[in-house]
């Protein structure tokens, strides 16, 4: 569903971020990507979001290709694709439920449509009875909660989520974790970039994919684990 | 439930009213002042219309001349396509008719010897014919003929009230065009102004599968609510113009309904295509 080909990727002002990265993610998969800050994680992210392009190489998702995608696919294909960032990104002068319905109205949902979508999205992240909370009003964790119901309001093939956990205490990190392995279970793949090895330490059986200045270090599919 | 796009562009309104104002105050001031030079071509033109039906080339004609080839010359002369009307005055009938329409000199034609009235041919034009150019190419012709002295048509005040409306058309445009650019700035400065203001929802557009039609449509609704309202506004300010013009100066007519319609659309699709290059110009900057 996801793959990276040989993927490189420079800056403009010279220095490179990824030195020909591949792997690739399969429907319903679970993957962590770790590495230190600059590793290139969130370079991978953007490009799988088609946010940016590759210098060389190839990034396929769900049927699309970054050397052929048009500018209005693009639009498309991240309907297919939810993103969940560390700062959450929610508009700060909307409730929860219009955060979340914002989602679905971009995309051109009908009304009745968002409104029962909405709800139906607030009880799965366990906000059912903040859905009029603006943003301030909110925990961490809440915020969080709301900004990955956002990213499955179009009801996406894989989310990305880069760093969701770093700016959540102990706490809220393991809720925001456990909603994405029901989200996980419930046949949607995950992409998690983290430096947070503890989440990693803990969960053995799960797919890892370690980044060290724009190098895959290890991939625990390659190495027979995962 | 309103529509997306109109419930963004009404919240960019009360996000900055006094942006959104300016924008719609200057297109209701470029629209007032071609309102303005609309009412007084319109109203030239009205006046034309009046003169125009009444306008007349007079040939006098000599004293020899023979009445069989004046008559066939009126004949020529009322076949011409700009021609209505050959009237034929004879030297009698014109002073016939100016001791009736002249009865204080009465007493100054009964002691005349002779009649000093030169017979004259009365050439009315036809309403649509009846321009500077057409009059004097009739006229011209008409000179040709041996027997005639003269010819008049007033061409001096003709041509200057043709002239007046050509100067008002221009001043209509001109002025039109230069608070058009003028307002069109505006507009193009509140857009960006809202484009920037709304960067983090743009983003999140963006992020959650929106299509660049979708993230610019809010700003050309905007844009068209703008125009119309800069449309609007100058439309009843015109009205106001007007009727203190025509209360306290002279009796003016207001422009007909399509030219008061074509203005309200010209200011809406003036914000549109303000908002339209603005949105291409900033929307990839944020």
């Amino acid at each position: 569903m996801i793959k990276l080909i040989n993927v490189h990727k420079e800056y403009a002002k010279g220095g490179s971020a990824l030195n020909g990265v591949s792997f690739e993610l399969r429907k319903g998969e679970f993957c962590f990507l770790t590495g230190h800050s600059g590793a290139g994680k969130s370079t991978i992210m953007r490009l799988i979001h088609m946010a940016d392009h590759p210098s060389s190489g190839e990034v396929r998702v769900a049927g699309y290709r970054s050397s052929t995608i048009k500018p209005r696919e693009i639009a498309h294909l991240r309907r297919k694709i939810g993103y969940v960032f560390q700062d959450f990104r929610l508009l700060t002068d909307r409730t929860a439920s219009a955060n979340i319905g914002f989602a679905l109205e971009v995309t051109g949902a009908r009304p009745a449509v968002i409104r029962t979508k909405v709800g139906r999205l607030l009880a799965q992240v366990g906000l059912a009875a903040k859905s009029e909370a603006l943003p301030a009003e909110l925990s961490g964790g809440e915020q969080q909660r709301v900004a990955v119901a956002r990213a499955l309001a179009n009801d996406p093939l894989v989310l990305l989520a880069d760093e969701p956990t770093g700016n959540l205490d102990e706490r809220a990190t393991w809720g925001i974790f456990d909603l994405f392995r029901e989200i996980n279970v419930s046949g949607t793949a995950v992409l998690l970039a983290t430096h947070n090895l503890d989440l990693v330490r803990r969960n053995p059986g799960m797919r890892v994919i370690e980044i060290d200045h724009g190098n895959i270090v290890f991939d625990s599919a390659a190495n027979g684990g995962g | 439930m309103m529509p997306y796009v109109v419930r963004e562009a009404l919240r960019a309104f009360r996000r900055t009213p006094l942006l959104a104002g300016l924008s719609a105050g200057m297109i209701g001031l470029s629209l007032f002042l071609v309102g303005l030079f609309g009412i007084a071509a319109y109203n030239i033109r009205r006046v034309l219309e009046r003169v125009e039906s009444r306008v007349e080339v007079i040939a006098y004609l000599r004293d020899d001349a023979i009445a069989e080839l004046v008559t066939t010359a009126q004949q020529q002369i009322g076949e011409y396509p700009e021609v209505r009307e050959v009237i034929y005055i004879t030297k009698e009938a014109a002073l016939l008719k100016a001791r009736r329409e002249l009865p204080e000199f009465e007493t100054l034609f009964g002691g005349l010897d002779a009649n000093p009235l030169p017979a004259s041919l009365e050439v009315m034009m036809r309403p649509n014919q009846s321009g500077p150019e057409a009059v004097e190419a009739v006229a011209a012709r008409i000179r040709q003929y041996p027997f005639v002295d003269d010819v008049r048509y007033g061409s001096e005040w003709l041509d200057k009230v043709y002239l007046l409306r050509r100067v008002a058309g221009t001043a209509t445009v001109v002025l039109g065009i230069s608070f058009a650019l003028v307002a069109s700035l505006i507009i193009g400065a509140a857009i960006r102004m809202a484009i920037y203001a709304r960067r983090d929802e743009i983003a999140i557009m963006r992020l959650v599968g929106a299509t660049e039609d979708f993230v610019r449509r809010p700003f050309l609704i905007e844009g068209l609510l703008t125009g119309l309202g800069g449309g609007v506004l100058a439309l009843g300010v015109t009205w106001l113009a007007f009727a203190i013009i025509s209360r306290s100066v002279f009796r003016l007519e207001f422009m007909p309904g399509t030219w008061t319609l074509i203005g309200v659309i010209a200011g809406s699709g003036l914000g549109v295509l303000a908002s339209a290059v603005a949105v291409r110009r900033h929307l990839h900057e944020v």
